[in-house]
């Protein structure tokens, strides 16, 4: 199958490629962001999606599956072009698709639409509302790019279209949101709280993704590794250690003596637990994740030692 | 750490059937070493502190899905706590019983963690059914916060019941095991309930006792399960239908606590008898272990 990877050049996008190229597929990628390294036989366009040059990708090489990986959280852009690339960029991605023929569309989400609360419930149904937008206002962009994704279901009959919402990654490439909050030495919880983190191992993350590809899912689904540990095992799992401050300390201290800067309504996500209930995608695609919860933050702690 | 955990408690909740990972932490957050220490303290509460009489533990399942639905029975979640002891000490295996705290309590820092680490967790409809769904064993108390609220003299009477516990019941095929709780009333005798107070907290309203705070006063509680119930359905029946059904395990749990208000008499007028016989004899004191 010829597949197209928008977003090609991050981690996820990388270990995706590689998987798809060695399963026989014909993989073509786009991303502003160099991939230097790239295997041979994974043909590469330097462009912006939103531009006219990615649509010509799409009309020339006619893919017949796209996997739309090209959205960035608040870590990675912190200006309003993050709500462009996230909006402006799935709008395109699935424009292209309806109208140069792809037969199916992957939009990989994050887990985090459906935000942290006190009163959210635990284990995350796909069919929950997203309350990541008043909970955590810096993803409202991701949350809109998701249900844009979802309209894709009945907008576009013809093109089979999957929704993943995905846990947070945890492994060796330290990418990720929560493995970047875990990257310092010290790694700041409020006191009196310690919700659940539901993280996945990098591999079976690109698996699941290849996993939908390959059985053709259509719908929404959340994807979901070994069971939640609470935050204070990972920062212990990952050889860091946690220094639990009071809420107000904690908002003081964010970004200032080597913690973690974050934006206000990431509070919310260290106080309460964002977790999903991914059985739908194990039934449909007969996923079973191969790397558990201990040797995941093993392998991140080996990647990423502290120093003493 | 490990003075406040008794081993043979220890030993017990590693024969509860829960799918603890490698840092024994179960899928919703309940933790092994911290069941350990909460059920060393609560056995002392149950064994010692009050006397708590129970009968028909065996109603409840030994396995797989159930809810146990009973009446609130003294301001303060004693009547949660001793049900969820005598399910873990009285049953074989053990079980731990999941109740669905107010979600005041989640917003409190520790007092939330408390809860999640000992399996209690944010009322939820949504975490209810995850619970039922993995043959969790469910505590619902279906007066919720207005059965806290009962002051001294309405200590037995129950008050409005919610319905939703019966539709998720019927939808799930539920069996419900009803319980009542006799003598949280009198260990919390309840004269006001403040809701300033309560504002300043984050909590509803915080119970007042003669004696100030909601510190429960060591008295004989009495715990009664019953046969299980069942009702066929989907959940999805008229209002009517549903109320009715309601209306049965409400009488039920009405009969349950006038039966445990009668076995809390016999056993206080039995004790008394044995305390004045003592008295008579010359032997003050100590009827404490006569009571149970």
């Amino acid at each position: 199958m010829r597949v197209l990877i928008p977003g090609i050049g991050g981690v996820l996008g990388q270990h995706v490629a590689r998987r798809l190229l060695e399963q026989g597929h014909e993989v073509i990628g786009i991303d502003r962001r160099p991939w230097h390294d790239a295997p041979a036989g994974i043909e590469l366009h330097n462009v912006d999606i939103r531009k006219r040059a990615a649509e010509d990708v799409f009309r020339k090489k006619r893919p017949q599956a796209v996997i739309h990986m090209a959205t960035v959280t608040h870590l990675v852009e912190k200006t309003a072009e993050r709500y462009k690339i996230n909006l402006g960029g799935t709008r395109a991605v699935f424009e292209h698709c309806r109208d140069w023929g792809v037969e199916h569309a992957i939009f990989v989400g994050r887990h985090t639409y459906y935000g942290a609360a006190a009163d959210s419930p635990l284990y995350h149904k796909e069919e929950d509302p997203p309350m990541a937008v008043t909970t955590f206002p810096e993803l409202s962009d991701l949350v809109a790019a998701d249900l844009y994704a979802c309209t894709a279901l009945w907008r576009l009959p013809n093109l089979c279209t999957t929704v993943l919402r995905m846990a947070y990654t945890l492994g060796p490439t330290g990418h990720g949101t929560l493995a970047t909050f875990l990257r310092g030495r010290h790694v700041p919880m409020v006191l009196g709280f310690d919700p659940l983190f539901h993280f996945m191992h990098e591999e079976d993350v690109a698996a699941a993704i290849c996993l939908a590809l390959e059985k053709r899912l259509q719908g929404v689904y959340n994807v979901a590794g070994p069971q939640p540990v609470p935050l204070s095992v990972v920062v212990r799992g990952t050889g860091r250690s946690a220094i639990p401050l009071p809420e107000i300390a904690f908002r003081a201290a964010l970004g200032r003596f080597g913690l973690p800067r974050l934006p206000p309504g990431a509070l919310a996500h260290i106080k309460y637990p964002v977790v999903v209930d991914s059985e739908a995608f194990r039934t449909a695609t007969g996923f079973v994740h191969q790397v558990d919860e201990v040797r995941a933050m093993q392998e991140y702690r080996d990647a990423f030692p502290v120093r003493r | 750490m490990s003075l406040l955990i008794d081993p043979e408690v220890a030993a017990r909740v590693d024969r509860l059937e829960l799918p603890f990972n490698t840092y024994g932490v179960d899928p919703y957050g309940a933790s092994k070493q911290h069941l350990a220490r909460l059920f060393t303290a609560f056995r002392f509460l149950y064994r010692h502190y009050f006397t708590v009489g129970v009968e028909g533990v065996e109603h409840v399942p030994a396995r797989g899905r159930a809810m146990l639905v009973g009446n609130h029975s003294g301001g303060i979640a004693i009547d949660g706590a001793m049900v969820i002891t005598s399910c873990f000490f009285e049953l074989e295996p053990p079980r731990l019983a999941q109740g669905m705290a107010e979600k005041f309590m989640a917003q409190t820092p520790f007092m939330g963690l408390l809860a999640t680490r000992s399996g209690q967790l944010t009322g939820l409809v949504e975490t209810a059914e995850h619970l039922l769904h993995d043959e969790r064993l469910l505590m619902i108390f279906p007066e919720g916060a207005r059965g806290t609220a009962k002051l001294y003299p309405e200590r037995n009477t129950l008050v409005h019941f919610g319905s939703g516990f019966m539709r998720l019941a019927m939808k799930t095929r539920t069996p419900i095991i009803p319980f009542g709780f006799v003598g949280g009333g009198e260990a919390i005798p309840t004269i006001a309930n403040s809701y300033a107070l309560g504002k300043l907290f984050g909590a509803p309203y915080v119970p007042i006792t003669p004696w100030g705070v909601a510190l429960p006063a060591p008295v004989r509680l009495e715990l009664t399960y019953s046969a299980p119930m069942t009702f066929d359905g989907s959940g999805t029946e008229e209002d009517e239908v549903i109320e009715g059904y309601v209306e049965q395990v409400k009488q039920r749990i009405a009969g349950l606590i006038e039966g445990g208000r009668e076995r809390r008499r016999k056993a206080l007028a039995w004790s008394r008898g044995a305390e004045d016989e003592a008295r008579i004899e010359g032997e003050p004191g100590s009827t404490k272990e006569e009571q149970r």
